[in-house]
């Protein structure tokens, strides 16, 4: 039984890249791949809840096509890879809820383009993962059909919005999960779960079938456990698509191939602003600890300027939440999704909206409607636009003295279930990740060290270490720059692969306290 | 209730239109579903205009396309950057529950609309602003037994409509009356069908309108309390509607009242306006830029491709200029033709080539037309080319035929029997003009009428006609007519 | 400008189409209020000469061709309505025109 468990444990610890190799020289088939992996999420996502829906026949189907296809002689980028998907992406025939009630029992009728660029990649669909309701929020307990826990500690959150398709990835339910990021809903998980989390450059990846958050902040990107597999999944899913109008028509340059082992000749910025020291001083240690790394790697460290950092919080927080006002309203019990009736239309719209939002999802919408209303529009909306024009050319600024910035991806390992009740405490996760996304610049998250942060956790009493990210960012479009000098870093330092994830752990062997929901 | 028109005399009526037009696209504007009138329910829809979860919009090139070319053709100014943006608001027949339209920067400002009244006076009405929009759903009201909201119990929707591309126009507050309000109208119709922008069917919706009414004393600057009259399902509607509510406005104020700002709906069936909203609700639609969409760019040389497009002396007031003020066509004839495009092209054609509005006019709407309407075929798909028709007026002008030898020729050309010139050569038909040779006709007629001569000799002067019919019956009809009765005339004093 | 830290919540929720409970209207108001404090940050900012951004990406005239694509099938559509009568998505009646 152990040896089996091992056997199935090295399969399903194969990433991407090894999987495609694999499965394209014939070494192994997909529906060798697949089985691996479904027995895996059944045996272990009980306790992780990485998936609200596991598509067990969807992926055998899509292996044994992938199967034909490779065995007509075609070579698939991402043959036999198994895919976690967020479930604010639409996948034909598969319950795509956006972590919602209002949404709990819609089955899409189309694909999102992403998701659509992975299984023609190849991609195994295994399972629609878990979010933040409509991805708001920093740790998946929004999410108002599930929980999601913390594959390295299982009392702790996986980070959000993206909470299910990290923690499946961490968990070795999938090579390659599919998350979103408007805030930071990547890169936040990504480091809170060991995972590397890129969210690309704004419009490099459609978002037609992705449910809309704040459509100029929006982007679909990779969590994967290796920088290598996250080049390889950009590659799949990024390029231009009719089919959405901000996607951007620009050649999509092949950055698995220009991985890099050192940052020479490289100059990488430390923000100002972006002061360490308050952290406290384990975790500002580490980060101190990561740039002295990148030097070792050849690096120059730059000091740069980002002016109006300590207004991304305000400047995102009107600005995500009057597009969602729009977004969301779509949601009427009309058309699809949930209905509760009412005496007339009015009444029904109201009813339906209160019973399938939850109270995130409720605050923004309200935050939102507020900011472009009549009489506050120009103080709220158009101001924030404005000062989001100042974060790009700050990033311009700064960009002209270095090739990529470094920061902290969170101010904090994963921390404990209902730990932030305060809605704001919870906003200030983003506080790193949200300037890079109002500039639409590339970034992502990669694993810089460990953290034994106090706290209980669960299993045999003793704290466990949990991991801790590094963002690095590159001027739009460079993605290719960003990949190279990440992987170099990785490949380095290992970080990484220091620890394992709770989940495998042979000492974990009781069920993680349940938690209790969220209420407001 | 009607004013006495001593009453109505003492004021002025101040009215703007608003048009919903929907532009004639293959496809929808943010989607590639049909566009087409009719069709079973709810199946016409995609995820985008459904509004599913996770959909994007797309504009549709050909109906910003065709916004250029109404704006330009009423010459109004385009500007070099147009967006779209959001109107946020609830109704069931709005899949996103916002409908993506133009707020601030519209594809098309100014630009000024002429038109004709019935007596032909020639008006003009200014226009604010034509932007691009898309369409709501249908819904139907049951329950209720009459079709209206008020009454049912719920409502059918219907999302084909959803989505197709629609301009709005909006007319400064230029009209003063029900005539000059129809009058604008029909040029707006005339133009977008001459445009291919529209087929402008108020019966089948694509066209839709709302006037805002108010009045004001005769001389006075400002302006009086505007209403909004909507559910005028044809230009016949907008004529009693807008005249209804003129009276009324006068009637409260005669009577010492104040006008309300509200919306009224008109009925129909009972000829008056109704009172839609018992106070004025502000809407605040939230508009902001829609995210999901880019700008537009329209560059100089863009719009110069577009001016090329437009044909000028077709637009329905040049064309009335010229028909009406030029050639004295009347009113109705002028607008017979205006309204028939492929005739009136050919009409524009005959003039050119025959240089005779009057003799085309009269053919054209006359014998042609006619034909056209026995043989099922239209004048333009016929055999009488627009030259030959000119060749034919020539040979009437130089009096080589005579009109009813004309009429004989024209049925011949539409058989396809070959040029005037030729068949008149062929036939004979030449009218004869030799004195000598009538004279013989009419020699033989008098001596054949002796009872008809003794009547005219004896005053019944009106013989002459018939004696006249008589000749040309003898000479088959080719003898110059003007020449008979001159012949006859002098024979018979 | 001075901004306020109030926000009429009821007013807001019935724009929004939202029905809350007076416990909602409370605690959203205080948890609002609190966001708008942050917010208001913002005010400090000299914005004087700035653009707003619409968006990121610089494109223009994004356009597809006037070519009719595929429809969804009415089957798969009236499958997802909650409430239909035949062929028609059915609502709780209309009581004036919505805003």
């Amino acid at each position: 039984m152990a040896a089996l468990r091992q056997a199935q444990g090295d399969i399903v610890r194969m990433t991407a890249v090894e999987i495609a190799a694999a499965v394209n020289s014939g070494k192994t088939s997909a529906a060798e791949m697949t089985d691996a992996v479904l027995a895996h999420v059944d045996a272990v996502d009980d306790r992780i809840g990485a998936f609200l829906t596991r598509l067990h026949e969807v992926a055998r189907a899509a292996a044994r096509r992938v199967d034909e296809r490779v065995r007509g002689g075609e070579k698939l980028p991402l043959a036999g890879v198994p895919i976690a998907v967020k479930d604010n992406m639409c996948l034909t025939g598969t319950r795509t809820t956006a972590g919602s009630k209002i949404l709990e029992n819609w089955v899409a009728p189309y694909t999102c383009t992403a998701v659509q660029r992975i299984l023609d990649a190849g991609g195994i669909p295994v399972g629609k993962a878990n979010m933040d309701e409509f991805a708001m929020g920093s740790s998946c307990e929004n999410s108002a059909l599930g929980v999601t826990r913390n594959p390295y500690d299982l009392s702790r959150v996986p980070g959000g919005s993206s909470g299910g398709s990290v923690a499946a990835v961490a968990a070795y339910e999938a090579a390659i999960g599919l998350g979103s990021d408007t805030g930071g809903s990547i890169r936040e998980p990504g480091a809170f779960c060991n995972v590397v989390g890129f969210k690309p450059t704004y419009g490099r990846v459609s978002r037609y079938g992705l449910i809309a958050f704040a459509s100029s902040l929006d982007q679909i990107g990779p969590l994967t456990r290796t920088v290598e597999d996250a080049a390889l999944a950009y590659e799949a899913i990024s390029g231009h698509d009719p089919m959405d109008s901000t996607s951007i028509d620009r050649p999509v340059e092949k950055a698995s191939t220009a991985l890099r082992a050192d940052l020479k000749g490289l100059r990488i910025g430390i923000v100002k602003q972006f002061v360490t020291e308050k952290l406290g001083p384990e975790i500002h240690a580490l980060y101190q600890q990561s740039y002295r790394e990148l030097e070792q790697l050849g690096a120059t460290l730059i000091d740069v300027e980002l002016p109006t950092a300590d207004y991304g919080l305000a400047t995102y927080y009107l600005i995500a939440p009057a597009e969602c006002s729009s977004n969301l309203a779509r949601f009427d019990g009309v058309r699809y999704g949930l209905r509760v009736e009412g005496a007339d239309v009015g009444a029904m719209y109201e009813a339906t909206r209160a019973a399938g939002f939850g109270p995130e999802v409720k605050r923004r919408i309200l935050i939102g409607t507020y900011a472009l209303s009549s009489g506050y529009y120009d103080a709220y909306y158009v101001k924030a636009q404005k000062a989001r024009t100042m974060f790009a050319n700050d990033f311009k600024r700064a960009f002209e003295s270095c090739d990529l910035i470094a920061s902290p991806a969170a101010s904090s390992p994963a921390f404990q279930f209902n730990a932030k009740s305060d809605p704001y405490s919870m906003y200030m996760m983003d506080y790193y990740t949200i300037p890079m996304s109002l500039a639409g610049l590339p970034a992502l998250s990669v694993p810089c060290g460990w953290i034994t942060p106090e706290g209980p956790s669960t299993g045999s009493g003793q704290a466990r270490p949990m991991p801790m990210g590094l963002q690095l960012a590159a001027p739009l479009f460079e993605e290719v720059r960003l990949l190279a000098a990440a992987h170099a870093y990785e490949q380095s330092t290992k970080h990484a692969l220091k620890y394992a994830p709770s989940v495998c752990h042979p000492e974990v062997s009781k069920d993680p306290e349940p938690v209790e929901g969220r209420k407001s | 209730m009607t004013v006495a028109e001593n009453v109505r005399t003492k004021y002025e009526a101040v009215i703007g239109i608003e048009c919903h037009v929907e532009l004639k696209t293959k496809t929808k504007m943010f989607c590639a579903c049909e566009n087409e009138f009719g069709g079973e329910p709810n199946t016409k829809v995609c995820p985008v205009c459904l509004a599913l979860p996770g959909a994007l919009p797309v504009a549709n090139e050909e109906a910003i396309e065709h916004m250029l070319v109404a704006g330009l053709a009423f010459g109004a100014t385009i500007p070099a950057f147009s967006k779209f943006d959001r109107k946020n608001y609830f109704y069931p027949d709005m899949p996103k529950d916002y409908q993506i339209s133009q707020y601030d920067m519209p594809l098309t400002q100014g630009g000024i609309v002429r038109y004709w009244l019935e007596d032909g006076t020639m008006n003009e009405c200014r226009l604010t602003r034509i932007h691009l929009e898309e369409d709501t759903g249908k819904s139907t009201h049951a329950g209720g037994g009459d079709g209206r909201i008020a009454g049912s119990t719920h409502s059918l929707i219907d999302f084909n409509r959803a989505g197709v591309p629609l301009m709005e126009c909006v007319s400064e507050p230029d009209i003063r009356s029900a005539d000059e309000a129809v009058g604008y109208l029909e040029a707006l119709k005339r133009t977008f069908v001459l445009l291919g922008v529209s087929d402008v069917k108020m019966e089948e919706g694509s066209l839709r309108c709302d006037a805002n009414v108010s009045i004001r004393p005769v001389g006075s600057k400002d302006y009086g309390t505007k209403t909004e009259i909507k559910n005028m399902n044809s230009f016949r509607s907008v004529h009693r509607a807008i005249e209804s509510e003129i009276d009324r406005q006068i009637a409260v104020l005669e009577s010492g009242g104040r006008i309300v700002q509200e919306t009224r709906g008109w009925d129909e069936s009972q000829g008056v306006t109704h009172s839609m909203r018992s106070k004025e609700q502000a809407h605040d639609y939230r508009y902001f830029p829609d995210p999901d969409l880019v700008p537009m760019e329209i560059d100089a040389s863009r719009l110069e491709k577009v001016k090329r497009v437009i044909p000028d002396a077709h637009l329905p007031w040049n064309r009335f200029a010229r028909y009406h003020g030029e050639y004295g066509l009347d009113v109705k004839q002028a607008a017979q033709l205006i309204d028939n495009l492929p005739l009136a092209d050919y009409f524009d054609k005959s003039v050119e080539a025959s240089k005779n509005p009057q003799q085309s006019m009269n053919f054209v709407l006359g014998d042609l037309s006619r034909l056209a309407n026995e043989t099922g075929t239209p004048v333009h798909e016929s055999a009488v080319t627009p030259q030959s028709l000119a060749e034919l007026i020539a040979l009437v002008e130089g009096k080589t035929i005579n009109s009813k030898i004309a009429k004989e020729l024209l049925q011949r050309m539409w058989n396809g029997e070959g040029s005037p010139k030729a068949i008149v050569e062929k036939e004979g038909l030449a009218q004869t003009s030799d004195t000598g040779e009538i004279e013989k006709f009419v020699a033989e007629v008098l001596s054949s009428n002796e009872k008809a001569v003794a009547d005219y000799k004896s005053g019944k002067t009106n013989i002459l006609g018939f004696l006249t019919g008589q000749v040309m019956k003898a000479s088959r009809g080719k003898a110059n007519p003007a020449l008979v009765q001159d012949l006859l005339k002098q024979k018979l004093s | 400008m001075s901004l306020e830290n109030k926000i009429d919540v009821r007013y807001v929720a019935k724009l929004a189409r939202i029905a809350l409970t007076d416990e909602e209207v409370k605690r959203f108001g205080a948890q609002l209020g609190d966001l708008l404090e942050h917010v208001n940050v913002l005010s400090e900012l000299d914005t004087a000469s700035v653009p707003a951004t619409a968006q990121v990406v610089e494109s223009r005239n994004v356009v597809r061709q006037d070519v009719p694509g595929e429809c969804l099938e009415r089957d798969v559509v009236l499958s997802m309505a909650p409430q239909k009568q035949g062929p028609f998505f059915r609502v709780p009646r209309i009581i004036a025109e919505e805003g």
